[in-house]
């Protein structure tokens, strides 16, 4: 198989470079400044230091015994992102990116944030290395996140409002790259997820990679084999691509991705975009987009605000086009179960972002069969909205 | 020829500075409202398609687009409003969407239905040149690209390549919305951009006072007015008369 993306960023016909024209020199510096520094030592060794030493990686791999007869799953390995620095593993791609930024001379960091995961990783890079922080974040996701807010702000990172649309994660990425058009000689997007313009999709894949090469590594020691099947939640997919992204290349691995199933399947209640979307562009890049007829963007629900986006990365759509992964759905109710089970018999409290994950594994069994999933960030930042939501 | 070639050709030949005015479909009574703008003075119409996440706009295209779409109106009203105008009028339409709408709808539909709907041009915001075929350019119609204070010299070459008609200069990093003052390189920059095109020039995004006409009507080819358009519009006032005080 040859290195995807292609030359001009695509993975098939997803992904590309599609906005508006001031960007397009950033995109160039970031592409070339990226593919200069992947290759230099020194940067390597100070990202892998970042990543041992304040990061905490490696994470752990955790046999997780009784949730998996819960399953009816051989053995269930949790690939723990939850325990790395802020919680989850968005700060792979936040602490690579920013270094990236400060080599490139760039004094101003901008990043959008759903669940506020994003927002938090990003501001304490940019706290760890120097850098102005300021994020984006939709009003309903800031209602629904507030202690996210607060460790935004702790940390020094300016937390901008989103009042517009359906004030979620897709108006937050629409104002952080108006504000990106604007200051873009002395600004950086960080962008958090497999998404946006090229070279982003490739860059954050990259950057989460560590994931899956951690796993099978460990698997090795802990059971001398490959797993038989990766399951990962997807939002824009940046936890799903950090864990397949070493498995792909192994067709013995049954690749699993999982939506949020929202509501329902009707418009507007889910964020499901294999089965309700069309192909289309939003923010950059040519993917599946939930969207009316007239090419409107659809609204979209999930009790999870990470999940909570109408596009998803085009390299997902590439490889769901061409049948190497399986994408799936878990609505909120299930979610919601396997958030309790996974916490009462195993004692980890999993992001909403990941129990999808485990819940479509508890209507799932796969007997016999070693399974990965990827626990890509802990659960107390849901806390407080899972005892809201239960005590109505 | 096409009419908005053919527009570009007679502000050379008489060495004026043209007026293009945006407007956005569905919100108000766009047929009338480019009749207004016709006697006013401008010299081609801007029919902004509503989009739901216009990544490139203020809050003033923003709030119009909304409002556009709140009121039902779909790519389809693109071409009723072009066809009503065509019934009395010759004035060169140019349709300014994003892609998305324009793909769903498909890119051949798209340019064969807005040719037979009498629009002339096509800007697509997000569509830089490398990522365009010929689908526009088959159909007849005049295709704009943009450019920015941040395009390298090569990135000036291939929109100038790619444009048919003309090139919109974005006057400064930034998103559309009325200001105050322009950027003070502006000038400076963008005689360094002209002299390296072979398409005539049309600068856009901020202009909204008749300083920034005196300022640039010399300068370039035409110049764009939007938001301060689209304002008058959410304000009940005449854009009309908007336009007249910056032009008139």
């Amino acid at each position: 198989m040859t290195a995807l993306p292609d030359r001009r960023g695509f993975f098939g016909e997803f992904g590309g470079r599609f906005v508006p024209e001031t960007l397009m020199a950033a995109l160039n510096e970031f592409e070339s400044a990226y593919r200069r520094l992947r290759r230099d030592r020194e940067f390597r060794r100070e990202l892998d230091d970042v990543l041992s030493d304040f990061v905490g990686r490696p994470t752990p791999l955790t046999e997780a015994r009784k949730f998996a007869e819960v399953c009816g799953v051989g053995r269930l390995f949790l690939k723990r992102e939850d325990l790395n620095h802020t919680g989850a593993h968005k700060i792979n791609n936040a602490v690579g990116q920013a270094l990236i930024a400060k080599r490139m001379g760039k004094t101003r960091i901008i990043a959008e944030t759903g669940a506020g995961q994003h927002g938090v990783a990003t501001a304490t890079a940019c706290a760890l290395l120097g850098l102005q922080c300021v994020v984006y974040m939709g009003e309903v996701d800031m209602a629904r996140q507030e202690l996210n807010v607060f460790r935004m702000r702790l940390l020094g990172a300016e937390v901008v409002p989103v009042s517009s649309g359906s004030r979620t994660l897709k108006d937050a990425i629409n104002e952080a790259i108006r504000d990106w058009v604007t200051n873009v000689r002395t600004t950086h997007y960080i962008i958090g997820s497999v998404l946006g313009p090229h070279p982003y999709p490739m860059v954050v894949r990259d950057f989460q990679s560590v994931i899956g090469r951690e796993a099978l590594l460990q698997l090795r020691k802990k059971v001398n084999r490959l797993p038989d099947a990766g399951v990962a939640c997807v939002g824009g997919g940046s936890n799903a691509i950090g864990l397949f992204h070493e498995m792909v290349k192994h067709p013995s691995i049954r690749l699993i991705g999982v939506e949020a199933g929202g509501r329902g399947p009707g418009p507007g209640d889910h964020a499901a975009r294999f089965s309700g979307g069309a192909l289309g562009v939003l923010h950059g890049t040519r993917s599946m987009v939930l969207q009316d007829e007239f090419g409107q963007i659809a609204e979209t629900h999930s009790i999870s605000a990470g999940l909570d986006y109408p596009s998803i990365g085009p390299e997902h759509a590439y490889l769901q086009s061409i049948g190497r992964i399986e994408y799936h759905d878990c609505n909120d109710g299930l979610a919601l179960e396997a958030f309790h089970r996974l916490s009462e018999m195993e004692g980890i409290i999993p992001a909403l972002e990941s129990s999808h994950a485990l819940g479509w594994l508890m209507r799932n069994p796969m007997p016999n069969a070693v399974v990965v999933v990827n626990l890509s960030g802990r659960g107390d930042k849901d806390v407080p909205q899972v005892a809201a939501h239960e005590s109505r | 020829m096409n009419r908005v070639e053919s527009l570009f050709r007679s502000l050379r030949k008489s060495k004026r500075c043209g007026v293009i005015a945006y407007v956005t479909c569905g919100d108000g009574d766009t047929v009338r409202f480019v009749e207004e703008l016709e006697a006013a003075g401008a010299d081609a119409i801007e029919l902004g398609v509503p989009f739901s996440d216009p990544i490139a706009d203020g809050p003033v295209i923003q709030a119009a687009s909304q409002r556009a779409l709140m009121n039902g109106t779909t790519i389809r009203d693109l071409f009723t409003i072009a066809r009503a105008v065509r019934e009395r009028s010759q004035i060169p339409l140019i349709a300014f969407s994003y892609l998305n709408p324009i793909m769903r709808y498909g890119m051949d539909r798209f340019a064969n239905d807005a040719a037979a709907a009498g629009i002339d041009g096509v800007l697509i915001t997000d569509l830089p040149p490398e990522s365009a075929d010929g689908t526009f350019r088959k159909a007849g119609l005049a295709t704009t690209f943009l450019l920015a204070p941040t395009s390298t010299g090569a990135r000036i070459r291939a929109v100038d390549r790619a444009s048919r008609g003309f090139v919109y200069y974005v006057s400064t990093t930034g998103v559309t919305g009325t200001r105050s003052d322009l950027d003070p390189a502006l000038i400076t920059r963008l005689a360094e951009v002209r002299a390296k095109l072979r398409n005539p020039i049309a600068v856009g995004f901020g202009i909204s006072r008749r300083e920034h006409y005196e300022l640039l009507r010399d300068q370039c080819d035409a110049i764009v007015v939007g938001s301060a358009l689209v304002r008058a519009i959410e304000e009940k006032r005449s854009p009309g008369e908007a336009l007249r005080g910056i032009v008139g």
